[in-house]
């Protein structure tokens, strides 16, 4: 079996299997009392789909599929910026007892 | 030069500092380095997709990740944490959104990706496109029908009609039926066919779910919105959006199931919606022929202050009455006299997961002595006084006994095993769930009759 024989569907399906098993034995470790943070970062880090949007809105011409990246971009943006801070802010709330 | 080879092992970094991210929420020590890598994570995979050679328009990214940026930050230094859910919402709406905009950018451009030409793209990215762009768009419309819920925009009960699951089925079906189409023919048309239905099935989706039952659907938005940038990421080919995705949809899923738990409902029930509307009848049953205790708020400081150990069960309508400094600050003056004081959270006692944890460390409580259900149930049998304020059905005794009960089944706090429950609460109204609450009747229990805040201030008086 050559490597460059696989199909990439089947080497995504590969992955999105073993991500979602680190997934769910990693949450199932996150402490109830964290379980806004754990949105909100969630929420953070799914922007990820930045990356589409910046390659979407990268080439020099103008076109449709460029303005749609833009929007992309400015929405993901949001949610980088927004839903990490929002979680620092949460988080420098859980103090110790003094 | 940024090559195929490196950008993959610079994205591979990324999604192990998200891993890590989420790892770190185990505990409240390692949760803040935890959000620093996933930021981390972040910048690497920006800066790897803005070095790729075919990224030249850096005046106009810069632009974009301003202006978001500006937007973003903003909303999250300025809301409140009692409006936590509606923000989170909110950020499910954005991610969908995004998500259908990068299809459509891919749509029309597939050569950027490699997916093909325009209106002749392989037949798998079209079908992993439309999912994620169908998927994003019921996330869009269902976080927006939910923030409005939440927020107050429009009524928070379940809005019902005749044939509803029906249509919506039918919807869902005719939508898979479009995407299959796209394989043989594909239009512009279809393509925003296939965006609108998925539009409008978001908003179907959502309305007949009543306003007690947002917590589950905020989480099951939460995981859509991974689901969504899955979808993306098998379109285009990208590891870590397909990585980044699997773990927010896992985590979001998990979020639903124990919030779906922490109801007894089943997720199925929660989707289907319309809880809350039925049974309005027998709520109102001998209410008359059963006597209660009531005191004031020097009765209550009295008992407090006699008692060795108090466990405070907090819920939404505390949040409601901005009461969180009143108590702790109630709290704080019974531990300077040696009494106990430790705080029972309920799953579901705020409007998302985990809210409550947030809403009490927003008022300087120490997490130490926050407990979670399981951790602290048993021990109200051994506890002196049990503080109830602006929690109702999370203590019914009902759900336990009742088997004709609509929270039947529901795990509940056995606040009624300490020695005095003292119960906080504006008037003898019933909860969310349209409940009456037995214990308002057992002899052991003392009904405060006041606003959370007042009575807070009230003992605090009478304490001092």
């Amino acid at each position: 079996m050559q490597p460059e024989n696989i199909d990439p569907f089947i080497f995504g399906i590969t992955v999105l299997v073993l991500a979602c098993f680190i997934g769910y034995f990693v949450v199932w470790r996150v402490t109830p009392a964290l379980h806004s943070p754990l949105m909100s970062v969630t929420n953070a880090i799914s922007s990820v789909i930045i990356v589409g949007a910046l390659i979407a809105a990268g080439p020099a011409t103008g076109n449709f599929a460029q303005v749609m990246g833009f929007c992309a971009v400015v929405l993901a943006s949001i949610n980088i910026f927004g839903g990490f801070i929002v979680t620092q802010r949460m988080l420098s709330m859980f103090k110790k007892k003094r | 030069m940024m090559t195929e080879n490196l950008s993959s092992l610079l994205y591979l970094a990324s999604s192990i500092c998200f891993v890590l991210a989420i790892r770190g929420l185990n505990s409240p020590e390692t949760a803040r380095v935890g959000n620093f890598i996933g930021i981390v994570g972040m910048l690497i995979a920006i800066l790897t997709t803005l070095a790729l050679p075919s990224i030249l328009s850096y005046e106009l990214i810069l632009i974009a990740i301003l202006l978001g940026g500006c937007i973003g930050t903003l909303l999250a230094l300025k809301t409140k944490m009692t409006s936590l859910p509606q923000l989170v919402a909110l950020f499910n709406s954005v991610v969908g959104l995004a998500a259908c905009f990068v299809a459509a950018a891919a749509f029309y451009r597939p050569e950027a990706y490699g997916i093909g030409t325009f209106l002749n793209i392989s037949p798998l990215s079209i079908v992993e496109m439309n999912l994620g762009s169908a998927i994003g768009a019921v996330t869009f419309t269902g976080s927006v029908v939910a923030f409005s819920k939440l927020q107050g925009l429009v009524s928070g009960s379940p809005v019902t009609f005749k044939g509803q699951h029906q249509l919506n089925a039918l919807l869902g079906m005719i939508l898979l039926g479009l995407i299959a189409w796209m394989i043989f023919e594909q239009t512009e048309t279809l393509f925003w066919a296939i965006l609108c239905l998925s539009f409008l099935l978001g908003v179907l989706v959502i309305i007949p779910i009543g306003g007690a039952d947002m917590p589950v659907v905020i989480s099951m938005l939460n995981s859509y919105s991974g689901w969504a940038a899955c979808g993306i990421g098998f379109t285009l080919g990208n590891i870590l959006m397909i990585i980044t995705g699997a773990l927010v949809g896992a985590s979001g899923a998990i979020l639903s199931y124990i919030m779906c738990k922490g109801m007894n409902r089943s997720f199925f029930n929660v989707i289907l919606g319309g809880f809350g509307v039925e049974d309005e009848v027998i709520q109102q049953q001998n209410i008359g022929d059963k006597s209660i205790k009531s005191g004031t708020a020097s009765d209550g400081a009295f008992i407090m202050e006699n008692a060795s150990s108090v466990i405070i069960v907090p819920g939404y309508g505390l949040a409601v009455a901005q009461a969180q400094h009143a108590l702790r600050e109630m709290a704080d003056i019974l531990q300077e006299r040696g009494i106990e004081v430790r705080y029972a959270i309920h799953p579901v006692a705020g409007r998302m997961p985990g809210h409550m944890n947030v809403l009490l460390a927003e008022a300087s409580v120490p997490y130490e002595s926050v407990l979670e259900l399981d951790m602290i149930n048993r021990d109200f049998a051994q506890t002196d006084v049990a503080f109830v304020i602006g929690a109702n059905d999370v203590t019914n005794p009902a759900a336990k006994t009742d088997s004709s009960s609509p929270i039947f089944g529901m795990p509940v706090l056995d606040v009624e095993n300490a020695k005095t429950v003292l119960f906080v609460k504006r008037s003898m109204a019933s909860g969310y769930a349209g409940v009456e609450n037995p214990l308002f009747f057992k002899d052991n229990t003392m009904m405060l009759f006041s606003d959370a805040k007042q009575m807070c201030d009230e003992i605090i008086q009478a304490l001092k």
